[in-house]
């Protein structure tokens, strides 16, 4: 598509698919990245609508019940470890961190690479073993029901293993870039808040993943050695592989998380254009988070036989864990007064985010409260509370992220008209499918049911409706994007006029990032100083000072 | 009290229930109020600041420290609040009333067993009296299951080899759904209960009439269920061990010697009256300890205990023809 072009880019230099499946090129592969997720993200949105069709009436509708058990666990398997996991920092992080910085690539681009190959490799393999022997634990894999069942776990297992070298590999990859290669005089509270999110993510990344790593080896060492370690029948805890998991995949939420946080304080900052309120808060706070997040494993566990006296422990902490996120939403809130708001895409998306991580955000507190999450723990609230969190959260920022650098990646522009339409219909039909569930957990519906009692159906019925204008919306904003590759308006070198560096090379950048030394000459979120002027109709380049 | 009209939670039906939907009421408005600040600002300010004409700059008033203390400090005190809330009534979930019925409850997959210490036991039916405190007292014979009754609040997980308790008062007659709570496989959603709640009148006919009294089982076999249920093993061997009382091993059609020094040939109504008068006949050598059985133990039991003992004493005569 690019092929009429003069420019040299990063797209078109150099040819052929070698050149792609060989390159260092952190943009390149951050753009493969992007196409593998978006793969994993269809398939994980196909499961995900089979699940909700088998769920419009109490019995069975189109699949039999081990059939249904599968189908949410490669739902939540492949949403967690291939989509959400990586989506934002390996994606667009990849993509945007090292221009970000005014550096030319990450700190070690052959191991990004690495990392991506391992990531497939990890996905088809993962994929491959749920489907062929038929994995039905839930993606949590629960002890003992995921070494008492014939299936092979092992394999899948194994899958999810060789995913967390992946994790392990952007994140160590990630804090060295950010401490020896930013632009000379770049400070550290001159970064983007961005960077900071990406920071905090691969803190997180590098500490927990081995855990899980650690957890999936006792798993296979059980299993193939009957070694008891988790299995009751060999005098093994099955409680242990729970406090295990969730060591892991409570600061996992954070991985999900914290990078989406960073695009949103991007993104509300330009379109607001306005300085960003809090610059240090919202930085500490995610530094914050990241730590205190590993602190809090206990709270998934309230009614799993844990002694009281922890459970108490790990609902106060959890507490202490939420005042962060509250003090950034705060400061997104407060930059938005007084400022300029353009309500263009990426901050249609961005106050989606507001709204939906909010409600996600509220509804944790009543999980976090012993008492309340007695009543609601495993029940539909559980469901509906993560979704708000990781799809109104993870995949609205990412969504956000998505469509404020599309311009930069591909250098062409979207229609904005269906943009806001599609972002309008899915954020109708987020929350048709999942406000519902709310309220069908707190009447005690549990998850992981493929049949359900009667009093359940209305709010079952209204949340599979709800699925489908979900669906209808993503249908759009393939259609609209992909001939955006084809068809779009070429795009000026700084559509939205943002301050940011990757913003001051052509579009898209070339191999090396820059076509002259970057150079800075303001804050990021300098927006009292400066005035970018807007090129989004590709006439003005360059900006003006005042 | 719950005050969210309805909309969330099922009709509370337990002692604690009140309490769990006080809070959760609590916590909903507060999130309500919270909710409508935050995106009542946003969305007033995208309408008030929402950009007209040419770029200009804007404030660069990026840092109060007033401002941001204050809301960092209002929501610590507000989680504080809810936390030692929540610890509260966390606390009266955690302490079983010494006086609590005690009703032991396997879950395998994907049924529910209630055993009672009168001796019944019922299958994905838990019978209790309303207005009385119940603890269970549960495991699982296979993966981890979770009991879970929506209308009580109450919830926790049923796990192999070690048990776990959790207790309620139920407070109306009624019946309530019990439910699987954690994945457990292909019966999972089948996994499902129902919790009987009876006035203490009805309960005590259900005690009485309940304790199953063998149905579908031949007199022996039941009569067997009742030497483990009814506590005979705890003084009676079957493999000829003297323990507090004389073993039942080939024990019935032989003559005993009682205390006095006579001797009485063990049969039917030998064997029944030992049960309701234990007192009246003490085999030689052994103190007259045993408590009747008078009023526990229903006519068709001791039938079926008199039979199990029988058959026990015809194997042990096989055993020696041959």
């Amino acid at each position: 598509m690019y092929d009429n072009e003069s420019e040299r880019n990063y797209l078109n230099t150099p040819r052929g698919w070698k050149s792609w499946l060989f390159t260092l090129d952190h943009k390149r592969i951050g753009l493969m990245y992007l196409i593998a997720m978006a793969a994993a993200f269809l398939l994980g949105g196909i499961l995900a609508t089979l699940v909700r069709l088998e769920l419009l009436t109490p019995g069975r509708d189109i699949m039999g019940a081990e059939t249904y058990n599968q189908i949410f666990t490669l739902h939540g398997a492949v949403m967690i470890f291939l989509f959400i996991i990586p989506s934002i920092p390996a994606a667009l992080g990849n993509f945007i961190l090292p221009q970000m910085l005014g550096a030319k690539d990450v700190a070690f681009p052959r191991l990004n690479l690495a990392s991506w190959y391992i990531y497939v490799l990890g996905s088809l393999f993962a994929v491959y073993s749920i489907w062929t022997s038929a994995i039905d634990t839930g993606w949590t894999f629960y002890t003992p029901y995921s070494t008492d069942s014939t299936k092979s776990v092992i394999s899948m297992t194994l899958g999810v293993f060789i995913l967390g070298f992946s994790s392990i590999f952007t994140g160590m990859n990630f804090i060295v870039t950010i401490h020896k290669l930013r632009l000379p005089g770049q400070k550290w509270f001159e970064l983007p808040l961005f960077v900071w999110g990406l920071y905090a993510t691969a803190i997180i990344q590098v500490l927990a993943t081995p855990v899980l790593s650690i957890t999936l080896v006792l798993l296979i060492i059980e299993k193939a050695g009957g070694v008891g370690i988790f299995d009751p029948a060999m005098g093994g805890d099955p409680v242990l592989f729970q406090h295990f998991f969730w060591f892991y995949s409570h600061p996992a939420v954070y991985i999900m998380i914290l990078p989406g946080m960073g695009i949103i304080s991007e993104v509300i900052s330009v379109f607001s254009r306005k300085k960003i309120f809090g610059y240090k808060a919202i930085a500490f706070s995610s530094i914050a988070i990241a730590f205190i997040g590993f602190l809090v494993w206990g709270h998934h566990m309230f009614v799993s036989t844990q002694s009281s006296l922890a459970a108490v422990i790990f609902s106060f902490l959890t507490f202490m864990n939420a005042i962060p996120s509250g003090v950034k939403i705060f400061n997104w809130m407060a930059t938005m007064y007084k400022g300029h708001i353009k309500l263009e895409t990426p901050m249609l998306y961005a106050f989606s985010f507001l709204f939906l991580f909010t409600i996600g955000g509220l509804t944790g507190i009543f999980l976090g409260v012993i008492a309340t999450d007695i009543h609601l723990h495993d029940t539909y609230f559980v469901v509906a509370h993560f979704h708000y969190v990781m799809v109104g959260g993870t995949v609205m920022a990412f969504l956000a992220g998505i469509h404020y650098w599309w311009p930069k990646m591909f250098g062409k522009m979207y229609n904005e008209f269906w943009a806001r339409i599609a972002c309008l219909i899915i954020f109708i039909g987020f929350n048709f499918t999942f406000f519902t569930q709310f309220i069908l957990g707190t009447k005690g519906m549990p998850r992981r049911y493929y049949t359900y009692l009667d009093q359940y159906q209305p709010l079952h019925a209204f949340s599979s409706v709800g699925s489908w204008i979900l669906g209808l919306g993503f249908i759009i904003m393939a259609v609209y994007l992909i001939h955006s590759l084809f068809k779009g308006e070429k795009a000026g070198r700084n559509p939205w006029g943002a301050l940011t560096l990757e913003w001051t090379s052509p579009i898209p950048p070339p191999p090396e990032n820059f076509d002259k030394d970057p150079v800075l000459n303001h804050g990021p979120y300098d927006y009292d100083k400066v005035v970018m002027e807007r090129d989004i109709d590709k006439v003005k380049m360059g900006s003006v000072s005042r | 009290m719950d005050t969210t009209g309805n909309i969330f939670l099922p009709s509370g039906q337990s002692t604690i229930a009140g309490e769990v939907d006080a809070l959760f009421s609590f916590l909903f408005w507060a999130s309500m109020i919270l909710f409508a600040i935050v995106m009542g600002g946003v969305g007033y300010f995208i309408w008030r600041y929402r950009h007209r004409g040419r770029e200009t700059v804007t404030s660069g008033r990026a840092h109060s420290t007033a401002l941001e203390f204050t809301w960092t400090a209002i929501p610590i005190i507000m989680v504080l609040i809810v936390f030692f809330w929540g610890f509260n009534v966390y606390m009266k979930m955690q302490v079983v009333p010494k006086d609590a019925l005690e009703i032991k409850v396997t879950g395998q997959k994907w049924f529910w067993s209630f055993d009672y210490p009168h001796g019944a036991a019922t299958v994905n039916e838990l019978v209790i009296p309303a207005g009385k405190s119940v603890k269970l007292l549960m495991s699982s014979k296979d993966v981890i299951h979770s009991f879970f009754v929506p209308s009580f609040r109450i919830k926790m997980d049923v796990v192999p080899n070690r048990y776990s308790v959790t207790w309620f008062e139920a407070m109306n007659p009624g019946n309530y759904d019990l439910l699987c709570t954690e994945f457990c496989g292909k019966g999972h959603s089948e996994m499902i209960g129902l919790v009987k709640v009876v006035s203490e009148r009805e309960y005590n006919e259900w005690v009485e009439t309940s304790a199953s009294l063998g149905e579908g089982l031949s007199l022996a076999e039941y009569g067997a269920q009742l030497y483990k249920s009814k506590a005979c093993i705890t003084c009676h061997s079957l493999d000829g061990t003297a323990l507090v009382g004389p073993s039942f091993k080939d024990d019935f059609g032989t003559m005993r010697v009682l205390t006095g020094g006579q001797s009485v040939r063990i049969d039917e109504n030998y064997i029944r009256e030992s049960i309701l008068n234990p007192q009246a006949k003490v085999a030689a050598g052994y103190d007259p300890v045993m408590p009747t059985y008078q009023g526990i133990l229903k006519d068709r039991q001791i039938d079926a205990l008199v039979e199990y003992i029988k058959s026990l004493a015809k194997n042990g005569a096989a055993d020696e023809a041959e």
